[in-house]
């Protein structure tokens, strides 16, 4: 089969790869550039276990093909810490217990980030919505809306303290 | 949102952490970064991939499989059939029920979705490609979905395998409690109450899919396995008995069962699923590592289903409100292979626990196997052994009888309940329940959920014609199999082993035959031995998953690794501290007798500073040990339970019916457990929330069904409504404790009370909702479909 050049920004570091026109994105970021993390849980795209983010916006990554992303950058759940340092939504699912078997929780964790980026103080009832095209077997929910939620009031307040430099202008 | 939940009091400071505490889980570092290893993030050099060729016929001869096109499709190395398979004699493999299945068919397929053919190849795609291209004629057959229709005679027998004397599709019999005298019991009370009740098929749904990656080292004639297993020791031993019987080299001592990370079990992944014994196959016959992973429609298709009870049920109630006996007859549809992964005494498990939490002494239980065309039924979906098959019975028939006698369920619950002075209870079909007060738990459910206020509430509400619901499951589990004179899987003694060694500084590596899933075992386990050593869990690792490392289990499944491998945990702890108290005596220059045990450390009675902490026991069992004394700190315990343990609670639950749609709300929910003394209590709490959502989940939305020709209806996610956040309600929780008297951490076990409790407390608001309106049962999953045509019907839904 016939394969086409393409590429992609992942993680922030340029990727590139002969893919045939079939292969899905999902397998791209798993089978080829070995981000395992990404998971795949279905193959209607309802579980959302393979969700990442396409240009800044969540994307099931088996409902995209690679070919598609050419181009794009690319945003995987590897991606989320900065270094030793966690995202507050990765912090926030340890803390409130948001995780069981820990299988929907980089698809949960991208989609999160992408609804709090939408909407950056969302009611339980938006969380509940915004994550309703991710499915978890083992939590119930109740911790994921928890660990969103004090997530959200991490960003929040993170977003409200001036940087240092422009509090130095300021005074 | 409510939620009392706290343990017992803990006797360790959080920096030790041991019962008690909700310490945060220490796996999770790896799965909030996406680090976990699941089955599928692993490769191998050199690997293939095997995808399955799959029945599209529910009942089929299959004339002629043709793998030419396959063979030409490039990157497919093999295909493999049931007659190449049949020279090794591995076309079947037994079933942990005692019965066998069929790997592949050599002649007749008998379910949808059944495995037909193998395709080995380069890539996943590939692979895939090479299942398109085989072709395989087959000759529909006579299909039989209906497990009444099969026991008639005339009915196709679906399993002439079986030899001359299956001359029907009757599996086998199972009866249990006094005949007669529940029929004398019966026939004197004042009110009988006679219900069919069906538990429906439906499917653990995991989200992670089953599948492994098996490696042969022909060099050295080992097998390694990768795979997602509950119970990966019991795996280890049933293939080493299929390659002896099947002649192949691989004897037990040469395999090895790897089980990584899983994402999620509830009990699909206890059996021996054809696709394992494939992949072994395959990499045998090609020497390479070959991987195998199922599509999310494959796993809803022909994996093993839970439920599928026919049930017929009468109880007696006395004039006085008084619960006289139990009458129960079930026909339990097992598909076309009986493959459940129950003990062999019990061929429908422990659904004689269907007495339920009431004192009264007559009953009388049988349930009879079928065979249909259907895949494998009788596994778990996230309960212990029919649990949930019997306490949906008896809280729905107390329900009904409450309702007819006019009286409050929770009053009538109350009356009948086994009173706590009576534990140890012996039921009347033979189960010695630990210990209990159900009364409380029920108490306590009212109390945080504002029953009497409810009621009022619900009246006013009907009085103008809206429809509000409150209903109540007080159940009774029945958990930590088994005791070895009662409880096996294929003949292996369902005891755990747990290996804890204490290295010379003081840290531990426990090892557990038991095997999480998402459980938190690495967190909780840890937390067992502080408990009982002073060691803080934080210096405590947990290893599980690895047969050649870990001992001897039966694995994780019926929420029995708490009470079980959990006890054995304790108990090599204690074994521990026995020689611990030998070399502090020795240190101490002072008499065992004189030392007494106190937050880690071991101090001479009225000397308290005089001590010995466990850290300089540990470096003194490798560098100062009295003459005559191995070095070393280590025990191993293999724990037989005594009895099994009754975990219980009281949940409530309030809907909302829309009588336009036929939509029911869950409102509110209040779930109170008592699985006696608490090791983690965030655990815990989420153990009861995930419970009480797959519990919400097969009361409204889930169901597996077939039409007449056995064509799945419900294969993919598209069909098979797996509740999101948006249909899980804000869970409320409470808790009781009543420490098991047996167990020697008066713990319970937890992980499924809440899927068995939930469905009856949905059921019952429902039903109570519309009594008023003449319905006295309707059957799971409740849908809209089902509320509004019993609305339309009544007219009632304006």
């Amino acid at each position: 089969m016939t394969t086409q050049h393409i590429t992609l920004t992942v993680n922030g570091e340029v990727r590139e790869a002969d893919v045939e026109p079939r292969l899905l994105l999902v397998h791209l970021i798993r089978d080829v550039f070995g981000l395992t993390g990404t998971h795949i849980g279905c193959d209607t795209s309802h579980c959302g276990a393979c969700t990442v983010h396409v240009n800044g916006i969540s994307a099931k990554a088996c409902t995209m093909l690679a070919v598609q992303a050419d181009g794009a950058a690319i945003k995987t759940i590897e991606g989320m810490a900065d270094g030793a340092t966690l995202h507050p939504l990765q912090q926030g699912f340890w803390d409130q217990h948001g995780l069981q078997c820990g299988f929907c929780t980089p698809g949960m964790i991208m989609q999160a980030a992408s609804l709090l980026a939408e909407n950056p103080d969302p009611s339980e009832a938006e969380i509940r919505v915004g994550i309703s095209g991710n499915l978890c077997r083992c939590t119930g929910y109740v911790n994921i809306v928890k660990a969103i939620q004090q997530a959200a009031g991490e960003m929040r307040a993170a977003a409200e303290v001036p940087a240092p430099e422009a509090a130095a202008a300021a005074s | 949102m409510a939620s009392t939940f706290e343990a017992q009091a803990p006797t360790t400071t959080p920096e030790v952490g041991g019962m008690g505490h909700s310490r945060k889980r220490v796996e999770d570092a790896r799965f909030i970064r996406g680090a976990g290893t699941y089955i599928d993030d692993i490769n191998l050099p050199g690997q293939l991939w095997l995808d399955i060729v799959r029945s599209p016929y529910a009942h089929a001869r299959i004339k002629s499989i043709d793998d030419s096109e396959a063979m030409k499709v490039p990157g497919v190395a093999a295909v493999i059939t049931g007659k190449a398979l049949e020279t090794y004699g591995l076309h079947w493999m037994p079933t942990l029920a005692g019965d066998k299945q069929m790997v592949l068919p050599t002649d007749t397929v008998l379910f949808q979705s059944q495995e037909v053919a193998a395709v080995i190849a380069t890539s996943r795609y590939a692979a895939a490609d090479g299942v398109a291209a085989v072709v395989v004629d087959y000759e529909p057959l006579e299909v039989v979905v209906d497990p009444y229709k099969a026991m008639e005679p005339g009915a196709p027998v679906l399993r002439p395998d079986r030899g001359e004397d299956q001359q029907n599709n009757h599996i086998w019999h199972w009866e249990s409690g006094d005949s007669d005298a529940t029929d004398a019991a019966l026939a004197g009370s004042a009110m009988r109450i006679k219900e069919h009740i069906y538990l429906p098929r439906i499917h653990v749904a995991s989200i992670e899919t089953c599948g492994c990656v098996a490696d042969w080292d022909a060099i050295n004639g080992h097998l390694t396995l990768h795979m997602t297993s509950q119970a990966p020791h019991v795996i280890r031993t049933v293939l080493a008995i299929v390659a002896a019987g099947a002649g192949l080299p691989i004897p037990e001592h040469k395999i090895r069962v790897k089980t990584h990370d899983i994402g999620g079990g509830f009990g699909g992944k206890v059996p021996a699923y054809p696709g394992y014994v494939l992949a072994v196959a395959a990499s045998f016959l090609t020497g390479k590592p070959v991987k195998w992973i199922e599509d999310r429609s494959e796993n809803l298709q022909a994996d093993s289903f839970a439920r599928d009870y026919h049930i017929d049920a009468e109880l007696g109630v006395s004039a006085e409100g008084r619960i006289t006996g139990l009458k129960v007859k079930t026909l339990a549809d097992h598909g076309a292979f009986d493959s459940q992964a129950a003990p062999l005494k019990f061929h429908a498990g422990l659904f004689n626990v269907i007495t339920g939490s009431y004192d009264y002494p007559n009953a009388f239980v049988e349930v009879d196997g079928v065979y249909t065309n259907k895949p494998p039924g009788g596994v778990a979906y996230r309960c212990s052994f029919r649990v949930t098959e019997a306490v949906h019975a008896i809280e729905r028939l107390v329900d009904i009888a409450a309702h007819e006698r006019g009286e409050d369920p929770a009053e009538f619950r109350l009356r009948n309940f086994i009173p706590p002075e009576k534990f140890p209870y012996m039921s009347p079909t033979g189960w010695e329940y630990d210990s209990g007060d159900y009364g409380a738990a029920l108490r306590k459910a009212m109390d945080i959920i504002g029953y009497a206020e409810l009621r009022r509430e619900q009246a006013e509400k009907r009085a103008k014609g809206e429809l509000m619901g409150i209903g109540i499951c007080s159940f009774t589990e029945i958990v930590g199999a088994g005791p070895s004179h009662d409880f096996d899987i294929v003949g292996l003694k369902m005891n755990d082993g747990a290996e804890l060694r204490v290295h010379p500084t003081g840290k531990a590596l426990l090892r557990i035959g038991s095997q999480t899933q998402g459980q938190g075992h690495e967190t909780t386990y840890a937390q067992i031995v502080a408990e009982e050593l002073g060691i803080p869990a934080a210096d405590v690792a947990v290893e599980y998953g690895d047969t050649d490392t870990a001992p001897y289990g039966l694995g994780t499944y019926g929420s029995r690794s708490t009470p079980v491998s959990g006890a054995a945990t304790a108990m090599a702890s204690r074994k521990v501290r026995d020689k611990a108290r030998k070399l502090a005596a020795h240190l101490l220059e002072a008499s065992e007798d004189d030392l007494e045990w106190t937050n880690g450390k071991f101090s001479v009675k009225g000397s308290p500073d005089r001590s010995s902490t466990i850290q300089e026991i540990a470096f003194a069992a490798y560098t100062n040990f009295p003459k005559g004394m191995e070095m070393g700190l280590e025990a191993v315990d293999y724990y037989d339970p005594p009895n099994l343990t009754y975990p219980f609670g009281s949940y409530i639950c309030v809907v909302d019916i829309d009588k336009g749609t036929g939509q029911v709300k869950v409102r509110r929910f209040v779930a109170v457990d008592d699985c006696g003394n608490i090791i983690n209590p965030m655990i815990v709490e989420g153990q009861i929330h995930g419970g009480l959502t797959q519990g919400l989940a097969p009361a409204l939305y889930e169901e597996i069904t077939y039409d007449e020709q056995g064509n799945n209806l419900a294969g993919t996610f598209l069909d098979y409504l797996v509740p999101t956040a948006m249909e899980t309600p804000a869970w409320e929780t409470g808790k009781t404790i009543t420490p098991s008297p047996h167990h020697p951490l008066g713990a319970k076990g937890v992980g499924e009370s809440a899927t068995v409790g939930a469905p009856p407390a949905i059921a019952n608001a429902v039903v109570d909702a519309l009594w008023h309106l003449g319905v006295r049962n309707i059957d799971i999953p409740i849908t809209p479909q089902k509320v509004w045509a019993i609305l339309n019907e009544k007219g009632a839904t304006g």
